[in-house]
């Protein structure tokens, strides 16, 4: 479904993305690990081009993303993210937040957005919260209604970046357990991610990126129980 | 003792004979008033002028000249508007207002525009305000785009990448909450603006100024009226700053 191809990504000289192969099939979940500064936030990133790659190419649904850059509004609706920092939309509403994209750019007339935003807080714990402004959003409510704004388009993936990595961590679950749900429900999710645990039980695939390769993909079997590389091993335990 | 009251008599009534004859005599206090209104109106044309231009230079320079991609005429087009742009707010901003009014008013506007018959017969008034409006605009546009740059580049990611266009995230996201951080700055520059017009009496428009300064070279007295026209500003910045600021605390509130 998405097919991510020679992925090379440098910022002027420095060479951060090396080449990145990847598969993505519907409804997987793709956690991304490795340590800080390998590429992993970069490769996130180049999937719906917030950087352009210099070069490779990624593939969705059968459409080149570099083939087809005018385009890539439109591509970007089907691809959802959801921030570390979690960029709501602080001039507006809860309910806001969540239905701006679909009113403006599928023309869903604003009764039948709220409907869907409802929906959609209702799944994520935070019905009540419609018409807040965020600042009166604890961190973890704050990354539910992105996850909510996000999915609002309807997108054929999620991508997460470090979604718990700015929270408290007494809230880091209630934001996990929204992903699990997710999940189960077969969403089509790349997570870059430091949580082992949700990797481990959540992800389909598990790839370790350092220093801009793929060093090692595998099921979490594979990358946990029985990890290949050295510098793997040498991750995992000093992480776990 | 009795000389000092005299004195202050003496004084309060020369004072009361001051207003009377610069002011309540002949009903000229209405040239005072036609001088605000004159001021006024230059002050809010020459702001909407000055948003409006100011705005656009400062899209024109927030282009990332660097990293433009597509038809090669749009791109080379883009980097002109955005040197065109560099270049417009350092003239005006090197200058001062009066002389570009006068340039403005003296050659552009008798030796060229005068000619054409769709400018020709143009009032001072508008001449001015359009002069004033340049004038502010290279102002309000560095206001502007110091405000828009204030904005987390994190809403600008957020926006993209739910697919609206960068037209549509500047509209919906960045702008309103630039306005927010503008506001203070931009309430400045309109105080500026309005005092700015105190020149308009170079090109022969009687604003507040000048109607002061004719007041006193009728009557050979300058005290009252120029005294009076300074309170008139005063009081006139004064409204204009507590309207910015209940304005402000008004956006606030969703913080």
């Amino acid at each position: 479904m998405i097919e991510v191809q020679n992925l090379h990504k440098y910022f002027g000289e420095l060479e951060v993305l090396k080449g990145i192969d990847v598969h993505i099939s519907k409804g997987e979940c793709v956690c991304v690990i490795g340590p800080s500064g390998g590429g992993k936030s970069t490769f996130l990133r180049c999937i719906n081009l917030l950087e352009m790659p210099t070069k490779g190419d990624i593939i969705i649904e059968g459409i080149s993303v570099m083939q087809n850059l005018r385009q890539i509004d439109k591509l970007r609706q089907k691809v959802g993210m959801v921030f570390q920092q979690f960029n709501l939309f602080p001039h507006m509403t809860v309910l806001r937040n969540i239905t701006l994209a679909p009113t403006k750019l599928k023309k869903m007339p604003q009764a039948e957005a709220n409907e869907l935003a409802m929906e959609l807080l209702n799944k994520v714990g935070l019905a009540d919260k419609a018409q807040e402004y965020p600042t009166r959003l604890s961190g973890g409510q704050k990354q539910r209604v992105a996850i909510a704004r996000a999915m609002a388009m309807d997108p054929d993936v999620l991508l997460f970046d470090e979604p718990t990595s700015a929270l408290d961590p007494e809230m880091v679950g209630e934001v996990l357990e929204v992903m699990k749900q997710l999940a189960k429900n077969n969403a089509t999710m790349v997570v870059v991610t430091h949580e082992m645990g949700f990797a481990r039980e959540v992800g389909d695939k598990i790839i370790f990126i350092d220093g801009g390769i793929i060093t090692e993909q595998g099921t979490p079997a594979e990358i946990f129980g029985h990890p290949q590389h050295a510098r793997t091993r040498e991750f995992l335990s000093k992480v776990l | 003792m009795d000389g000092l009251i005299n004195w202050f008599e003496n004084l309060a009534g020369s004072f009361a004979d001051a207003v009377y004859m610069t002011l309540i005599n002949n009903d000229q206090y209405n040239l005072l008033l036609q001088g605000l209104v004159k001021s006024l109106t230059l002050t809010f044309f020459a702001a909407l002028i000055g948003i409006a231009l100011g705005l656009l230079l400062a899209i024109a320079k927030l282009q990332d000249v660097n990293n433009l991609t597509g038809n090669p005429f749009v791109v080379w087009l883009r980097k002109m508007v955005t040197g065109f742009a560099n270049g417009y707010i350092s003239v005006i901003r090197g200058t001062p207002a009066v002389v570009q009014m006068l340039v403005i008013y003296f050659i552009l506007y008798l030796r060229i525009l005068n000619n054409i018959p769709l400018f020709a017969g143009m009032s001072d008034v508008a001449i001015a305000s359009i002069a004033f409006g340049i004038n502010s605009s290279a102002y309000v546009a560095e206001v502007i785009r110091a405000g828009i740059m204030a904005v987390d580049k994190g809403q600008t990611e957020a926006g993209r990448s739910l697919g609206l266009s960068g037209r549509q995230t500047m509209q919906y996201i960045v702008i309103p909450q630039a306005v927010k951080n503008v506001l203070p700055a931009l309430g400045n520059e309109f105080i500026v603006l309005l005092k700015e017009t105190s020149v308009a009496g170079y090109i022969g428009i009687a604003d507040l100024t000048k109607a002061a300064q004719s007041i006193g070279s009728v009557t050979y007295n300058y005290i009252v009226p120029l005294l009076c026209a300074a309170y008139v500003y005063f009081l006139m910045t004064t409204v204009l700053s507590t309207g910015m600021g209940m304005l402000e605390r008004r956006l606030r509130k969703s913080d």
